[in-house]
């Protein structure tokens, strides 16, 4: 809670005067490595159905309509780490995408939104690592973040020395943010120390470039291993914990959400640092995204509803967001052909 | 539009405001007056009215006519009329009516919520997502039963006409739960809604009519107490059920005694809400939310009472204040409210005062940082209260015992599960009961342990039609909803043609102990059997035995109030039988009956003399040999029932034992009556004290042989005889008696019923009327399995 209090008021001291909106603030400190503490997670045993409960009153307890609602899809992009992770990527799909994050939204709708010259853009670009040099050619003086998928992305199954090897090539090339995945079969056998090693050493090859470790919730199955995995991937010195890959069966969810979102607020009161949170993974409506808004906001504050700490990962939000603010805008509801594709 | 920019930085919800358009229009079109919806029509508003409120903003939503006795005659009326069509119209056609009306309710169902937000102050969440959902489940589920009514409960009949009592936190839920069982079981129906919030009754009554519902099936009244008090007095009833707090239903009970009506009562409570060091903390901080922040805390079941094990307490405490934090209470239409308005000012002022108390006895409170925020600007002509958590609370506050029908909750901590289940049950209470572990054993423990009527593990105020809701304790009996509900709304079909018993002479004078009876041969001294030894009375005389020729044949000890003091400390103690497993009582039972086979001899020879020709005390110890047998069948299959209410959730029905029952015999077939009570009493878990014949106790007396030959254990059966109406008296007036069984005089029993009201113990009592203690229906049918056991609620949901 100190942390808090104290990066409150360094928050204003270091705000930005630019034309962002977005807080930016205080240089949080960032997480560490830390030892493997299982007497902070052995004895958490999650009760599903009402985590469901509380994930499924989140957005029935909270309704965000009308200039409210345009505002917060505004965050919502602001917030996304749009992305492409597909086989036939290229070097022209990259900038057709950084393009995009770079101009996400028409200009005429910004400036009826009364955000000419607002500093609109998304979270970051989210790539494979062969493609990084060509996203941070794309989005150069932007200030958009490259991240970038690695260690064996999306199952985690090579070998740690390439697993390693590939965040180092990442980074080499750019990369601001680097999304690991884990390796699921140290989470599902309940090898925390393995877990917590192997982690431990990917935070150690991304260097400055923050670390988000993906969890593969969707494989993990039991909420109380997310919480667990979320809680070692904490201690082995995550930046951020992210739900999916966007392979899985199920990837993002609200409950799976709430489960991580309180290990890293125990965390947060445990180790005294801020961890960020990405779900990522059939976030596609508006309607999803506000609905995590609204999970961010009521579990963690309004610190959480920042790309500094939140980001959803998404391919095709951005098409529906644009649609719905354009309905706000004109009160005519809009069409994907009328905003420019990513 | 610096507006985005501005949301951009704060990040706020903004307002998001349900539209109030259709209710204002409704009203309009009532020029914002009603009166009463008597005999399928609403009768001309008049004078008597009373204003109703809309608790979120203090505006005057509309004049509510009062209804005087006129009204109240009217309907009483109507409903008597229309009961003998109603009743005897086949199942699938009352089906067809309450399947109609759950349509309704879903038909109109924002409409409804709007107007129960409006008129309650309950957040536009609760009502749409909540409330009136279970409104339509619930006729739904009832028009089953309505189908289902002759196949399933043969040799019942609707119990008449009902009037009904619904209080103001759940208006249109509890005409719900009060109508749909009515009207499913055949009965017609006087509902007078709370004078708080009348307007979805009447807006209820609208679509029923519109519906076709014959008229006079479903009558509403408005008004207040006195209102309630005419209904209760009114000879046209046959059943009144109530929901209300536990003084009004104290009242209600001693003004029904003696007047046949049956009653059920639905009352207040302090249910606890226990959280063990093994609980999933976020999931019942969350609970927490559900309990007592629900409906503003204006709930009977609210888990009003945390108990937190010592260990996670600080750590609990910490997470729930931040949790605190996050609530929004304000105007009840917005959709982003947690928390909306107290019914009424003076409920505020009640809630109030609660709380100053609590602060003066020195226990902490903490509220959110922004509970000073609360009534001002747009509030300010608003009801509304600020979540308030108090800690430092010892069992022995006035918080901690009393309920307070808001948003507070009262915070202690326990070291152990055995102590934790020793404060959850120290109250006079036992409405509900909310368990937090992830451990099965811990929680089902609990469970089981709990005087409760309803329990949750792992989840709180949950409802559903299939599943009965009703109290333990001062929190009263009966139960809403499922099969359980269904009975309460029936009586055994005999009943209806019962004739009056023989007059009943009282016991002569007692005798100086020294003075034997003229009798011929030795004659053994009989005396009280209390905690499984013989005892003297406590008064020290014995009172002279008769037989039909008015001739001295035996004494029996004369007990008084301290031998049923002891004999109800000697039940208490018995817990042990409570425990026992079905299969250990069948066995004690088979054993029971044996033994008074094996002595059949010497019981006809005592019923001979009490005046009973050869043939027929033959045939009456043969009968309660019968009855033994058949009880022991009994004894492990009173299952209950497994309900599933949804995909992931159980719902056990339990029938629990009440413990400690009063049972006060009648004269007529002294052996067979008395154990065709003592008998089902004992097979399903309860320990007994019986008062037998006073005029003829001989058999009863001799049966403590048999009790002392048979391994039942010292205190399960207690026999104290003597007066019967002055022992009934002290057993009525005994507050560690669950439960009182009474045969005997109308007037008689007019006192138990309204002697029980002090700790509102089921009274089962014969209204002076006979019953054929032969007849294997009305000596030993349904009806005795029913009154010997309560049913606890358990809900459980799973999932991994």
């Amino acid at each position: 809670m100190t942390t808090k209090t104290k990066d409150s008021a360094l928050a204003g001291a270091l705000a930005k005067t630019g034309s962002s909106l977005v807080t930016v603030a205080p240089r949080r400190a960032r997480n560490v490595i830390g030892p493997l503490r299982p007497e902070w997670f052995e004895a958490i045993d999650v009760n599903l159905s009402a985590t469901e409960r509380r994930a499924a009153t989140l957005t029935t307890r909270r309704s965000v309509k009308k200039a409210h609602q345009a505002a917060w899809l505004v965050r919502a992009i602001e917030c996304m780490d749009l992305t492409t992770l597909a086989g036939d990527d290229t070097p022209g799909r990259v900038d057709r995408l950084c393009a995009k994050a770079r101009h996400p939204l028409r200009d005429d709708l910004k400036a009826a939104l009364g955000l000419a010259g607002y500093d609109l853009k998304t979270g970051a670009v989210c790539v494979y690592p062969a493609m990084v040099p060509h996203a941070v050619k794309a989005l150069r003086g932007s200030g958009i973040p490259v991240a970038s998928v690695a260690t064996g992305f999306p199952a985690g199954l090579t070998p740690l020395k390439q697993r390693l090897e590939e965040i180092r090539y990442a980074v080499g090339e750019g990369a601001d943010e680097i999304d690991i995945v884990i390796h699921r079969a140290h989470a599902l056998t309940g090898d925390w120390a393995a877990l917590h090693d192997e982690v431990a050493q990917m935070r150690q090859a991304c260097g400055e470039a923050h670390m988000k470790a993906i969890l593969a919730t969707g494989e993990l199955k039991t909420l109380s291993t997310v919480y667990k995995a979320s809680m070692v991937a904490m201690q082995a010195g995550a930046d951020f914990i992210k739900t999916s890959t966007g392979m899985e069966a199920v990837n993002a969810t609200l409950p799976v959400s709430l489960v991580m979102v309180r290990a890293l607020r125990d965390y947060r009161a445990l180790a005294g640092y801020d961890i960020g949170y990405k779900p990522a993974g059939g976030i596609r409506q508006a309607k999803d995204a506000l609905a995590y808004l609204i999970l961010m906001k009521e579990e963690m504050g309004r610190d959480w509803m920042q790309p500094d700490l939140f980001r959803m990962g998404a391919s095709a939000l951005l098409a529906d967001i644009e649609r719905q603010l354009e309905h706000f805008v004109t009160g005519r509801y809009s069409s994907t052909d009328r905003h420019g594709m990513a | 539009m610096n507006e985005i920019r501005s949301i951009l930085k704060t990040m706020d919800y903004g307002v998001a405001p349900e539209e109030a358009t259709h209710v204002l229009a409704w009203l309009k079109k009532h020029d914002g007056r009603f009166g009463h919806f008597i005999d399928g029509a609403f009768t001309k508003p008049g004078k008597a009215q009373f204003a109703v409120h809309n608790p979120g903003n203090g505006e005057k939503l509309a004049d509510v006519a009062k209804a005087g006795r006129v009204e109240v005659d009217a309907a009483a009326k109507a409903a008597t009329l229309a009961f003998a069509k109603w009743s005897t119209l086949s199942g699938a056609a009352r089906a067809r009516h309450l399947y109609a009306l759950a349509r309704q309710v879903q038909k109109h169902a924002r409409f409804l919520a709007v107007l129960e937000t409006m008129d309650n102050g309950k957040p536009i969440r609760e009502t749409r997502d909540i409330d009136v959902p279970l409104v339509a489940r619930h006729f739904y589920h009832h028009a089953g039963w309505a189908e289902l009514r002759d196949e399933e409960f043969p040799g019942w009949a609707p119990a008449g006409v009902c009037g009904q009592i619904i209080p103001w936190n759940f208006p249109l839920l509890m005409l719900a739960w009060k109508v749909a069982p009515a009207l499913a079981a055949g009965n017609t129906v006087v509902l007078k809604s709370a004078e708080h919030t009348p307007l979805s009754a009447l807006a209820f009554a609208e679509l029923a009519a519109e519906a076709g519902l014959p008229k006079g099936v479903l009558n509403i009244v408005n008004g207040d107490g006195e209102t309630g008090a005419l209904i209760v007095g009114h000879p046209a009833f046959a059943k009144i059920a109530f929901t209300g707090s536990t003084g009004v239903g104290r009242l209600l009970r001693r003004q029904t005694a003696g007047t046949g009506k049956k009653l059920t009562l639905e009352l207040g409570g302090k249910s606890p809400f226990i959280v063990f060091d093994n609980a999933d903390l976020d999931a019942a901080v969350e609970g927490v939310v559900d309990a007592i922040w629900f409906n503003q805390g204006e709930v009977c079941c609210a888990g009003s009472r945390a108990l937190i094990q010592e260990g996670v307490a600080e750590k609990f405490l910490a997470k729930l204040r931040a949790r605190m934090e996050m609530l929004r209470v304000g105007d009840p239409l917005d959709k982003s409210v947690d928390i909306g308005a107290v019914v009424a000012p003076v409920q505020i002022e009640s809630i109030r005062a609660k709380v100053e108390q609590a602060v003066a006895e020195g226990a902490t409170k903490w509220q959110p940082s922004w509970a000073g925020d609360i009534g001002a600007g747009s509030q300010a002509k608003g009801c509304f209260f600020p979540p308030t958590l108090f800690t430092g609370v010892q069992p022995a506050s006035t918080i901690a015992q009393e309920e307070v029908f808001g948003p507070v909750l009262a915070a202690m901590t326990f070291r152990t599960p055995a102590e934790a289940i020793a404060l959850a049950n120290n109250s006079r209470y036992g409405l509900a009961a909310s368990i937090w572990s992830q451990n099965l054993d811990t929680a089902f423990d609990a469970a089981r342990k709990m005087k409760a009527g309803v329990v949750w593990i792992n989840s709180t105020n949950l409802f559903d039609a299939c599943a009965g809701f009703g109290g333990y304790k001062e929190s009263g009996f009966g139960r809403e909803s499922g099969r359980e509900g269904m009975f309460e709304y029936m009586v055994p079909a005999w009943t209806k043609k019962a004739k009056p018993v023989a007059v009943t002479a009282t016991p002569g004078a007692p005798l100086p102990e020294s003075a034997g009876p003229a009798g011929d041969g030795l004659d053994r001294t009989l005396k009280l059997y209390i905690g499984g030894k013989q005892a003297r009375p406590d008064s020290g005389y014995s009172y002279p035995v008769t037989d039909a020729k008015g001739r001295v044949i035996s004494e029996a000890p004369l007990g008084n109030r301290k031998d049923i003091r002891n004999a109800v400390e000697a039940a208490r103690a018995a817990s042990g039988w409570s425990d026992l497993t079905g299969h250990g009582r069948a066995q004690v039972m088979y054993f029971l009956a044996e033994n008074l086979e094996a002595r059949a001899g010497d019981f006809e020879r005592s019923l001979a003399r009490m005046g009973a020709s050869p043939s027929a005390a033959k045939r009456e110890v043969e009968a309660s040999v019968g009855r033994l047998i058949h009880w022991a069948a009994w004894a492990d299959k009173h299952d209950g029932a497994v309900r599933g209410p949804a995909a992931r959730m159980l719902s056990l029905a339990l029938n629990e034992p009440y413990e400690v029952i009063g049972v006060s015999c009648p004269d007529e077939a002294p052996l067979l009556a008395f154990v065709s009570l003592v008998a089902p009493a004992m097979a399903l878990g309860n320990r007994v004290v019986v008062t037998p014949s006073p005029m003829k106790p001989l058999a009863a007396l001799e049966f403590l042989q048999v009790l002392d030959t048979s391994d039942v254990p010292g205190g399960v059966v207690n026999i104290v005889s003597g007066d019967r109406e002055s022992l009934a008296d002290t057993l009525a007036k005994h507050d560690d008696v669950a439960a009182h069984w009474y045969f005997g005089s109308a007037e008689g029993s007019a006192m138990v019923e309204r002697e029980s009201a002090g700790n509102l113990k089921a009274a089962w009592v014969n209204h002076g009327l006979a019953r054929d203690w032969f007849d294997p229906v009305q000596g030993q049918g349904e009806e005795f399995r029913l009154r010997a056991t309560r049913v606890k609620t358990i809900w459980t949901p799973f999932g991994v």
